[in-house]
């Protein structure tokens, strides 16, 4: 009985504790909240005067009240739809075999330690060897077609590994009565591996464009234009995109380009805003394939 | 075709001449290094029900596993011996693909497709390339395995809108689209409660007219109640095999006795 006695006497600090632990979690959340909010809230009242129609459907210029940043969305746009085409393909191509059809071994587990050193490879790193290889190697000059190479080679170890994580988290039993039911590897793949692995693909692929979006140092280095005032017509052309525009205005001496600058990083965050949204669409959309 | 292989073998002192549907000759099976099934030699019957027993971790699973080539899929196996279904090595000239098609397989825990319940039963069927109605298919395979009745209504329904026994008989019904001689059973009712383990058992009892079923099973009044012939397999030996009748009342071997008495296991 006395031992009893002596386990409620601890419930008040336990439960103490307990509160005082949530509180914790609470104040981190809060801290980066207000740090977020602080940042967006300045930079949105600082290029709040120059966000418009005109804004948003003008050439860069070098008299602050005729520049726009029509040329940047426009190859911010190009650059994420030819990044995505090429390494989204790849990427979960590369995550089937190693997950689905490579032998076990060493060798499997040596390509895995090296694509995961990958994904955390600086990204200027990449922008050399796009210089190397697709400006200069395959003469694709400083084209969008080689930034778009460029960038999906910097997301590609992260698809692949995220898309690793999808096809792992697939039950063994599905595999296993599907492979019982005669199946050959590539049906179970696609009837079942692929569509359930999908909405979990989707998640990895948003968060890997994101970074691709806002990334500047590897199309520095491969020379993407800071001026472009005409639009790219195929993707071998010259191109420029949001990140590169703002981090031109931004290194201008004159107060309008900073401000100029605030209103580029609005769209910017609007853009990849209007991004994630269509991409969490479309993975609610392939959800449902395995709603229970 | 081949004929099939006929072996005599001793029940009780009586000399039994049957049909083999699956023979295991001398097999040995490892996991990496673990060896564990050895120099197993098993018959087994024709539209029968047979039941592998024993503690876990004996390698009656292992063996079933061995019986469909689904052990093939885990790396770093190994297997010596033969398996030969109508007399023909599954092993040696055989796609895998083919004899997984020819031998269905229900699993321990319910593991339906994440599709529609007719779906589920017509999935196997059209990837080995079945080409008559799908409807027919369907309902054929859905009063084979006593699920119709419960789900006529709403064949469009998600499978895992069913109870966990449901979609154990829907398990069975997929299997048997794809028109399998032989259907393995690992643990089907171990899931289950005891109304939808005594439905399953009922499905087990009609199915063997058609079919050869192999089941292992923790549990021996379920090995009693629905198998013909019974294995008792400890620490990867096969130690006794014999009617289930005689097994259970006169067992040959001690080991055998020690473990359905309870003794052990």
């Amino acid at each position: 009985m006395a031992s009893s006695q002596q386990y409620d006497e601890r419930l008040d600090s336990r439960r103490r504790r307990g509160l005082i632990f949530s509180g914790l979690l609470f104040v981190a959340t809060v801290f980066g909240l207000v740090v977020l909010i602080t940042l967006i809230v300045d930079v949105v009242m600082q290029g709040a005067q120059w966000l418009g129609w005109d804004f948003l459907t003008r050439f860069p210029s070098r008299i602050p009240e005729r520049a726009g940043i029509k040329s940047a969305i426009v190859g911010s746009i190009w650059m994420i739809l030819l990044t995505a085409g090429i390494s989204v393909p790849i990427g979960v191509a590369s995550a089937l075999y190693l997950e689905e059809y490579a032998p076990r071994g060493w060798f499997l587990k040596l390509i895995q330690i090296n694509i995961n050193n990958l994904a955390g490879i600086p990204s200027v790193v990449y922008g050399i060897l796009g210089l190397v290889l697709f400006v200069r190697f395959f003469a694709l000059g400083r084209s969008l077609l080689a930034g778009a190479l460029t960038m999906a080679l910097l997301i590609l170890p992260i698809i692949v590994i995220s898309a690793q994580e999808a096809l792992r988290a697939i039950p063994s039993g599905i595999r296993e009565s599907a492979f019982a039911l005669g199946a050959t590897r590539r049906q179970v793949v696609w009837s079942h591996l692929l569509p359930m692995s999908a909405p979990s693909i989707m998640t990895g692929v948003i968060l890997a464009l994101s970074r691709a979006i806002g990334e500047t140092a590897p199309l520095i280095m491969i020379g993407a234009l800071t001026f472009i005032a005409f639009l790219p017509t195929s993707v071998l052309d010259p191109f420029t995109v949001l990140p590169i525009q703002i981090f031109n205005w931004t290194a201008r001496p004159q107060a309008d380009f900073q401000s100029l600058a605030a209103a580029g990083i609005v769209i910017l965050m609007i853009v990849l805003f209007l991004m994630n949204l269509s991409a969490i669409l479309l993975r609610n959309h392939f959800e449902k394939y395995r709603s229970r | 075709m081949e004929t099939n292989e006929l072996n005599v073998s001793m029940t009780n002192g009586q000399a039994v001449l049957q049909e083999a549907k699956v023979l295991v000759e001398n097999l040995d099976f490892w996991y990496g290094t673990n060896h564990v099934l050895k120099d197993v030699s098993l018959d087994i019957r024709a539209n029968k029900v047979t039941a592998f027993i024993g503690p876990s971790g004996c390698g009656k699973s292992t063996l079933l596993r061995c019986l469909n080539r689904m052990n093939e899929l885990i790396p770093g196996t190994r297997l010596e011996g033969r398996v030969l279904i109508d007399g023909r090595d599954i092993y040696r000239n055989a796609d895998p693909v083919m004899v997984r098609r020819r031998i269905g397989m229900v699993f321990q825990k319910p593991n339906p497709f994440p599709k529609t319940i007719s779906e589920n039963v017509i999935w196997g069927a059209r990837v080995n390339g079945y080409k008559g109605k799908e409807n027919d298919l369907v309902e054929k395979c859905l009063r084979k395995a006593a699920l119709w009745d419960e789900v006529k209504d709403r064949l469009n329904a998600q499978a895992y809108s069913l109870s966990g026994g449901q979609q154990q008989r829907l398990c069975i019904a997929r299997t048997l689209a794809v028109a399998p001689d032989v259907v393995l059973m690992d643990e089907p009712a171990s899931a289950l409660d005891p109304i939808a383990t005594a439905k399953l058992e009922e499905t087990i009892l009609q199915l063997k007219e058609r079919y050869t079923i192999i089941i292992v099973t923790h549990n021996m009044q379920q090995a009693g109640r629905i198998s013909d012939r019974t294995a008792f397999f400890y620490m990867g030996e096969l130690v006794e095999t014999d009617a289930t009748d005689q097994l259970f009342t006169r067992p040959a071997q001690k080991r055998t006795e020690d473990y359905i008495t309870g003794r052990f296991g």
